[in-house]
């Protein structure tokens, strides 16, 4: 017995597809200057947005964002059932602390960089599933936080590898509606985890690449859809060498004629931003789906889209015990029907 | 090993094959120029440091010595300026290696857990990067001094 909405080996699809109805994007002043700045709703002044510490301008990050993700769909905050969010900071703390001020339950996630795809997954089913009728998707990260948390501190005179990637300073948030007008989340291809053995921790694009094209691979499988199905298949944050490679694995793993592709890292910023391969983090697959992507769909010059959120599963003390860097990728199909 | 451990195997070094062909490799000849540049230039200002003090009058111990304590302290400033990591961010080992970047790791890392406290986090962390140095640097010594006292007698 299979149940009643899955599809083959990984993907669900949902019935009555819940709404995305209003979504906001805010992101650090670095974001700002790259090509996309008129398509956040907020480009900070700087990176402590007011408060004392790193952590806590993250937090207020993120809580501005779902805040005013909710009054742009003329919701009250106490319409929100539910919210799923999550960031890269040890025990999700820029996610719990910004839940602290809100009224509603939380269900804190953490995939890494893949969070945002996480997040919108889940609430997506919850409210298909008949538990929740609005429910709001988040996720953030900072520049700051994830440097002292991953790599050196931020004074640190270190030379960065062209394969290394800018975490970004950015915050999306969705609100998901059971009714109302506006893109669709229709399937959802939950990621597997993938360990090709990459240990480079300033190479994230090569430790993903691979998770992503194995979940896009499996997306294709397990609905039978053609490769050109979507007007746009876009993944989270594999930045330039991992782009690369991505496309690489479509040749090898069969996906001809190449899909529509791009990559959030690698739209994010511009190519003379100084920020080697591109971006990352959590924020940086949020902000571009909840600044630019979603307002073109709602223009209508995206009319399918497939979001591939990826992440890299490691964590600094793996990495100085040796392990190899596992990956994972979830993708949301959001179309406009 | 079973047969989708091989397999699992082979593709992994596939990858890797893949892997090598797709990623940039580092400018090193660039870099080299640079560290050179940078790292020399460093080295000319302390220079003209110890030729001055003695020059001056100091002995030539106490004008290494003072050098040393300046050039630190000015490895401190750049970093409390935000200064040396744009520095180091194009010198390389040019500005790691000298005394300066031995008090850029550790200004930094003071400067960047002064928010935990200063027990926890200045006190706990101020060696987080600089630590191995230190360690290794006091084992090198004693080990050194050793060899001299067995010399010696």
């Amino acid at each position: 017995m299979t149940a009643p909405k899955k599809r083959g080996m990984q993907t669900v699809v949902l019935n009555q597809p819940p709404v995305l109805t209003s979504w906001a994007a805010v992101v650090g002043p670095k974001e700002g200057e790259g090509p996309w700045a008129s398509d956040f709703d907020w480009v900070l002044d700087d990176y402590n947005f007011g408060e004392k510490t790193w952590e806590l301008a993250e937090s207020k990050l993120m809580r501005e964002t779902i805040k005013l993700a909710i009054s742009k769909g003329n919701y009250q905050e106490e319409d929100i059932e539910v919210m799923l969010a999550g960031d890269l900071l040890n025990q999700i703390i820029a996610t719990s602390f910004a839940a602290r001020e809100f009224k509603m339950p939380l269900l804190g996630l953490y995939g890494a960089c893949s969070t945002m795809a996480e997040a919108l997954a889940v609430a997506a089913m919850l409210i298909d599933g008949g538990y929740f009728l609005k429910a709001v998707a988040s996720a953030c990260s900072h520049h700051h936080t994830a440097e002292r948390q991953f790599r050196f501190p931020t004074e640190q005179g270190v030379q960065k590898t062209p394969s290394s990637q800018w975490t970004a300073t950015a915050s999306g948030a969705v609100v998901l509606d059971a009714l109302g007008i506006g893109p669709r989340v229709t399937s959802i291809t939950l990621g597997r985890v993938i360990d090709m053995g990459q240990t480079d921790a300033s190479d994230m694009g090569s430790a993903m690449a691979p998770a992503a094209v194995h979940t896009i691979k499996t997306h294709f499988q397990d609905l039978q859809r053609p490769n050109d199905y979507y007007d746009l298949i876009v993944t989270g944050d594999l930045g330039k060498v991992g782009m690369a490679l991505a496309e690489q694995l479509f040749v090898k793993d069969g996906l001809v004629p190449r899909p529509n592709y791009s990559d959030c890292g690698v739209l994010l910023f511009d190519h003379n931003q100084g920020v080697d391969s591109g971006g990352s983090g959590c924020g940086c697959s949020a902000a571009m789906l909840c600044g630019p992507l979603l307002k073109k769909m709602h223009e209508g010059q995206i009319n399918r889209l497939l979001l591939v959120a990826t992440g890299a599963l490691m964590s600094p003390v793996s990495q100085f015990q040796g392990e190899t860097i596992p990956a994972i990728a979830h993708a949301v199909a959001i179309e406009n029907i | 090993m079973n047969a989708t451990d091989k397999l699992h195997k082979i593709e992994i070094e596939e990858y890797e094959q893949l892997v090598k062909t797709v990623k940039p490799k580092p400018a090193v000849f660039v870099h080299c120029i640079w560290a050179f540049v940078v790292g020399g230039f460093i080295c000319v200002i302390a220079q003209y440091m110890v030729n001055y003090m003695i020059m001056a009058g100091m002995s030539k111990q106490d004008a290494f010595t003072s050098t040393s304590v300046i050039m630190i302290f000015l490895g401190a400033l750049l970093t409390g300026l935000g200064i040396y990591d744009e520095i180091g961010a194009k010198a390389g080992a040019g500005s790691i290696v000298p005394i300066t970047g031995f008090a850029n790791s550790i200004v930094a890392a003071a400067m960047e857990f002064k928010r935990e406290g200063y027990v926890f986090g200045v006190g706990a962390r101020i060696f987080s990067v600089a630590g191995p140095t230190l360690l290794f640097g006091f084992v090198v010594s004693v080990l050194i001094g050793l060899i001299k006292v067995f010399m010696n007698s």
